[in-house]
């Protein structure tokens, strides 16, 4: 789908932008446009933004990697240390109830698991620079049980729906812009929030769970079609 | 609510603080080698900053180049019968549609929405409700799984729009009731 959604948001962009460019210069009349030597051709079209914008984009994409390495090595060393102490551990066995539904196919004390709730509770907290150094840490314990590298496990998209759709209980950002443009009452979105983010959780992991039922399921089908058939058991 | 949000606020602060306390403590206790353990642990950091890098340049180059060459605007005005359907003012579409491609952009077209309407009318209170209920889904799809180097993302994305769209459109009716 990834791919999908990729060739097309770049696609579009070039002939919208081509297209919105050869408009504006078959509608102008000669007269009233800047002549060429004035006109920055870079600002002044579309498709020149465009090839701004992804340049600017690819730099602001190191930076942000290269911004993430400070936060993501103090987490993992605190993650490393409370690792060897058995933290992790008895963080996992806690919240072995809500885990094991969740995710069947770990195993109950696996230190994926102590990651994952770190990174869920940092997120509840909006402690972003916490949370995803959490997260990034759960996946890497998540891809030492993935089957196949390179793909995504189930388990790594159920927990990556979870997070996408993280309930905050302090939507900081939106109540500080709410504040600072002069909002009589900046909090009055707390509720909300929370309502609307609890049903995207619950939207999300449903339409998870049910992929992975009916993708069990057809394997499951496929593979009985082919052995049945030699010891006539269903 | 305002002593409920005074003692999150705190918590907040604390967290941090206390969680860096209560594992190194442990880890004290345990008599772990927390110095040199610590270090092992933070050497992956930079790895993982590497490695994330070509998936967030190839995600943030296709969302700038969306958001900049007008499609999203083409695409506001081609979904535009579809939020009517479900009593979303069109005003917030942008709001909606910028929300899982990027953080900053979303900022920009809620301090935009709510500059224009008022930060206390319905339009305000749904962008700001749906900027606080949901998450960049397509930066998390980059980050989360480039960091273990995952290509095929197999039904992430659909699951996570999902969940996207369930948010933005609860978002719309909650504060369509309280408003």
């Amino acid at each position: 789908m990834l791919n999908h959604i990729w060739l097309w948001m770049i696609i579009l962009s070039l002939l919208i932008a081509a297209g919105s460019d050869i408009y504006h210069e078959t509608a102008t009349p000669e007269k009233e446009r800047q002549t060429e030597t004035q006109r920055n051709l870079n600002e002044d079209t579309k498709l020149g933004q465009v090839t701004s914008a992804a340049i600017e984009a690819v730099g602001r994409a190191v930076k942000i990697a290269i911004g993430l390495i400070g936060v993501m090595a103090l987490w993992l060393g605190i993650m490393k240390v409370a690792e060897e102490a058995g933290m992790i551990h008895i963080i996992a066995k806690i919240v072995r109830p809500i885990t094991k539904r969740l995710f069947p196919s770990i195993p109950s004390d696996h230190p994926s698991i102590g990651a994952m709730i770190m990174n869920i509770a940092a997120n509840m907290l909006g402690l972003s620079n916490a949370a995803t150094p959490l997260g990034l840490k759960a996946m890497e314990e998540l891809d030492k049980i993935n089957p196949k590298k390179g793909q995504a496990s189930d388990d790594m998209i159920t927990f990556l729906v979870i997070n996408t759709s993280a309930i905050t209980i302090v939507p900081a950002t939106a109540i500080a812009i709410r504040a600072s443009l002069g909002s009589g009452n900046p909090q009055m979105i707390v509720i909300p929030s929370i309502i609307a983010a609890s049903m995207a959780t619950i939207v999300g992991v449903t339409t998870v769970k049910l992929i992975q039922y009916f993708q069990k399921k057809n394997s499951k089908n496929s593979a009985t079609a082919e052995h049945g058939g030699q010891n006539g058991i269903h | 609510m305002e002593s409920i949000k005074l003692a999150i606020d705190w918590l907040s602060i604390i967290a941090i603080p206390l969680i860096i306390f209560v594992f190194i403590g442990y880890g004290g206790i345990k008599k772990v080698k927390v110095y040199e353990k610590f270090v092992e642990g933070a050497k992956e950091g930079f790895n993982i900053g590497v490695k994330i890098i070509p998936f967030l340049v190839a995600m943030l180059m296709a969302i700038a180049m969306f958001r900049a060459s007008g499609a999203l605007d083409v695409l506001t005005y081609l979904l535009k019968p579809v939020t009517n359907l479900i009593g979303m003012p069109s005003e917030v579409l942008p709001m909606a549609l910028m929300r899982p491609l990027s953080g900053s952009g979303s900022v920009g077209v809620m301090t935009d929405l709510m500059n224009t309407y008022g930060v206390d009318s319905l339009i305000g209170f749904i962008s700001s409700t749906m900027f606080g209920s949901t998450e960049t889904t397509f930066y998390v799809v980059a980050v989360y799984f480039g960091s273990v180097g995952i290509r095929k993302t197999r039904y992430a994305l659909t699951a996570g729009l999902m969940a996207d769209a369930a948010g933005l459109i609860t978002a719309v009716f909650i504060c369509r009731m309280l408003f």
